[in-house]
């Protein structure tokens, strides 16, 4: 008798799976990249493919040393690695950037089992590396338009981040960038956060495309926003909050890396309560804490947090009344 | 006005364009024709011929041995010429019944019209029915006179008539609601009068608005029947579902319909009621759509039960392309056969050859946790625990997470990025946990 395939049901699938995701996550990763080359040079898109190019080399090398089937195909390699280069100043050492790559795919992802399995935001653990190991390096900023040499960068004039001079402190006199200027972007900063609108044509095509949510990215905003509304100002309710979600590592944060599937919860009452809980986090750090930008600690705090929030927020099973 | 759907789902393409417009077509009855007697849930039915016997189209050749059992009966004229297991749709080998059919199709004495709707009394209706061997004809082929016998404690207060279709390819509903719609609200008159209802409510998804049209017209001449369009979205047609989207009432956990005083019955369903109360012919054909991108044409058929599936394939010329899988169903539910030998029972809707492109194989990877299962579930589980868990053998864990509520829709399977055979994890937990309670007796 001639056997046919058998399976469970269901027999079709959707068109979309792993690699098309992180393809897509690419393709909207690409608006800020061009405007970190727009306003930082062509030194961000050196910076951009070191950092991808060694996380996808140091994925595949694992795979070779265990002498299991490659991974690098699935492009969440490339995808962290964008991630990764969008976290750091332009003016690194370009070293720096496959020391981070190294942590990053290494030690947080593969070492715990590799896609899907790593318990925090691979990028923004390998940032905190980065910045608790090389924090000069890691914190200095450069004016738009300041000529940037390759290897080295002797004289550099340092300047100051919009949530820096917030703060106060060593920068005290420096002059605030405009909201139309944080916006658009040409502000000090990280390669991939400079631009917020670049950010956001990347986050209306990943919403489109139903790769995120709303919940984890506006609860994040949101909360980000009422808190500094709040506690912002000299008095209550007087806070600068246009000012805490334009400025900063938010958007990228609150659209990119607190999204990240691995890390963030699956329940759908799970990710509001994550996001807000990152709001609120960052704002903390950002108003009272000791560093100017709290966004990346705030993620990593809640990514820890994820399993134990996952499991206090069951959804509701079908038929089930609320309250009993 | 659409009814909004229940929350969560999916929106496969739904491939209905080549065969809704085709009208149904008489299949010839091949030479063999095998009659398994499980084509239903419940107890197997017992044969009542004899090896070598001849019967008549519409003959009892099989009774039903429970109250949750269906009668069997012939759909060809023709000698009795084994009894013995083959292949069923489901895989495995059931004792069957096999005619040689002679071509005279001649029709059992006893088929004979009944008294007019007006005088039957419900248990009467019930009866016929019964007798009838009719099932769900939506897939699950549950026997109908169980439905229609609700515990007396339970008060029925609509009726339900299943008509949203929501599985890719399949218009086999969508065609007997456009060419029978007389029959279809005759039936649910029926069914109604059984229940001793006063409303009842056919629901259609909004993709077939031909055939909402069709019966709106046709509605008027019947009391208390109110058809209404809902959204088109899989699973529509699962019977909890539906009966959110058209009440907004929620069908408990671990309950059933009539719990909340609602029945649902399946659009074909109605129309065999209507049928045998009027000709008396028990149910021995139904409508079957034939489709898929491997197939040679697409059609709709009014098949005789038993008809082997390669005899139908052969019908409309086999094969374009080699096909990847072949399905009994729908691509969402249906299943795949391990061989065409397997004969079309009651409750097969359709034949679906499906291509390698369109099952979409693909590589299995590991979960990536996007939540995608998660938001598509209409049982509003979370399908990744499935996985994770049935891997380590976690069954308390696994019945924790609700496991015995997912009805196998299918849709976080479909939605998976990482082609994980999610529905294949939760079968096998199911099986586990059952097998190990068991044990534990």
């Amino acid at each position: 008798m001639n056997l046919l395939r058998v399976s469970s049901s269901p027999h079709i699938r959707t068109n979309d799976d792993t690699p098309t995701i992180m393809l897509d996550v690419i393709i909207a990763l690409m608006p800020a990249l061009i405007a970190a080359v727009y306003f930082f040079g062509y030194r961000a898109m050196v910076v951009t493919i070191i950092t991808v190019a060694s996380s996808v080399i140091f994925e595949h090398l694992w795979a070779v040393a265990f002498k299991k089937p490659t991974t690098i195909y699935d492009l969440s390699g490339v995808v962290s690695g964008l991630l990764l280069s969008f976290n750091i100043p332009v003016t690194v050492p370009l070293w720096l950037p496959v020391a981070g790559s190294f942590f990053m795919i290494i030690i947080v992802k593969m070492c715990f089992g590799g896609l899907g399995q790593n318990f925090i935001n691979p990028a923004l653990a390998a940032r905190a590396f980065l910045l608790a190991s090389w924090p000069t390096a890691m914190t200095t900023w450069v004016d738009i338009g300041t000529k940037l040499n390759l290897f080295s960068n002797p004289d550099i004039i340092s300047s100051a981040t919009p949530l820096a001079i917030i703060k106060g402190g060593v920068h005290a006199g420096a002059t605030l960038p405009s909201y139309l200027n944080l916006f658009f972007g040409g502000v000090g900063g990280c390669i991939g956060e400079t631009s917020v609108l670049a950010l956001l044509i990347g986050a209306v095509y990943l919403l489109y495309r139903k790769i995120i949510t709303w919940r984890i990215p506006f609860t994040f905003i949101a909360s980000v926003g009422v808190f500094t509304y709040i506690f912002g100002g000299s008095t209550f309710f007087t806070g600068d909050y246009i000012y805490h979600i334009l400025a900063g590592g938010l958007i990228l944060g609150a659209f990119y890396m607190a999204t990240d599937y691995s890390t963030s919860p699956v329940t759908p009452m799970g990710q509001i309560y994550y996001g807000i809980g990152c709001g609120v986090i960052a704002s903390i750090i950002r108003l009272w804490g000791g560093y100017p930008e709290g966004v990346s600690y705030a993620i990593l705090l809640m990514n820890v947090a994820t399993p134990l929030i996952e499991k206090m927020t069951p959804p509701r099973r079908f038929g089930k009344k609320r309250g009993n | 006005m659409i009814l909004k759907a229940f929350k969560g789902g999916i929106h496969p393409s739904d491939k209905k364009e080549h065969t809704r417009y085709l009208k149904i077509e008489d299949l010839p009855a091949p030479k063999t024709m095998i009659f398994p007697l499980s084509q239903h849930i419940g107890a197997l039915a017992e044969p009542v011929v004899k090896l070598g016997e001849w019967v008549k189209v519409g003959q009892l050749i099989a009774m039903a041995t429970a109250f949750v059992s269906a009668n069997l009966h012939s759909s060809v004229s023709g000698t009795v010429i084994a009894i013995e297991p083959r292949m069923h749709p489901n895989g495995s080998l059931v004792n069957s019944i096999v005619i040689e059919n002679d071509d005279k199709y001649t029709v059992f004495e006893g088929v004979k019209p009944n008294k007019s709707l007006s005088e039957l009394t419900p248990q009467e209706i019930i009866k016929i029915v019964e007798k009838a061997g009719i099932v769900g004809m939506g897939g699950a082929a549950f026997p109908t006179h169980v439905k229609l016998s609700p515990p007396k404690d339970k008060k029925i207060d609509f009726l339900i008539i299943n008509g949203a279709e929501c599985e890719p390819y399949l218009t086999s509903d969508h065609r007997v609601m456009l060419e029978n719609p007389e029959g279809v609200l005759f039936g649910c008159t029926a069914i109604m009068k059984a229940l001793g209802v006063t409303k009842s409510f056919v629901a259609v998804e909004s993709n077939k608005d031909d055939a909402i049209k069709t019966l709106i017209e046709n509605a008027k001449d019947f009391n208390g029947i109110e058809v209404v369009q809902v959204e088109t979205k899989y699973p529509q047609g699962s019977e909890k579902q539906l009966i959110d989207t058209v009440t907004g009432c929620k069908v408990p956990h671990g309950k059933l319909p009539a719990d909340i005083g609602v029945i649902v019955v399946n659009i074909d369903t109605c129309a065999a009621t209507a049928n045998v109360i009027k000709t008396g012919m028990p149910l021995i054909q139904r409508i079957v759509t034939i489709g898929g991108g491997a197939i040679n044409e697409f059609r709709n058929f009014r098949v005789r039960i038993g008809t082997p599936a390669k005899d139908v394939i052969d019908e409309v010329g086999g094969f374009k392309t080699e096909p990847a899988k072949i399905l009994f169903g729908g691509p969402m539910m249906g299943i795949a056969l391990f061989s065409l030998e397997a004969p079309v029972i009651k409750g097969t809707g359709a034949i679906i050859a499906l291509t390698d492109k369109e099952a979409n194989i693909g590589k299995t990877g590991p979960c990536i946790r996007c939540a995608k299962c998660v938001d598509v579930c209409p049982m509003n589980l979370q399908p990744l625990m499935f996985q994770m868990l049935g891997k380590k053998d976690d069954l308390v864990a696994l019945e924790n997470y609700n496991i015995f509520d997912c009805m196998e829709c299918g849709a976080c399977a479909y939605i998976c990025p990482a082609r994980l055979d999610l529905v294949q994890y939760i079968r096998t937990g199911k099986q586990k946990i059952n097998s190990s309670k068991k044990k534990g007796e």
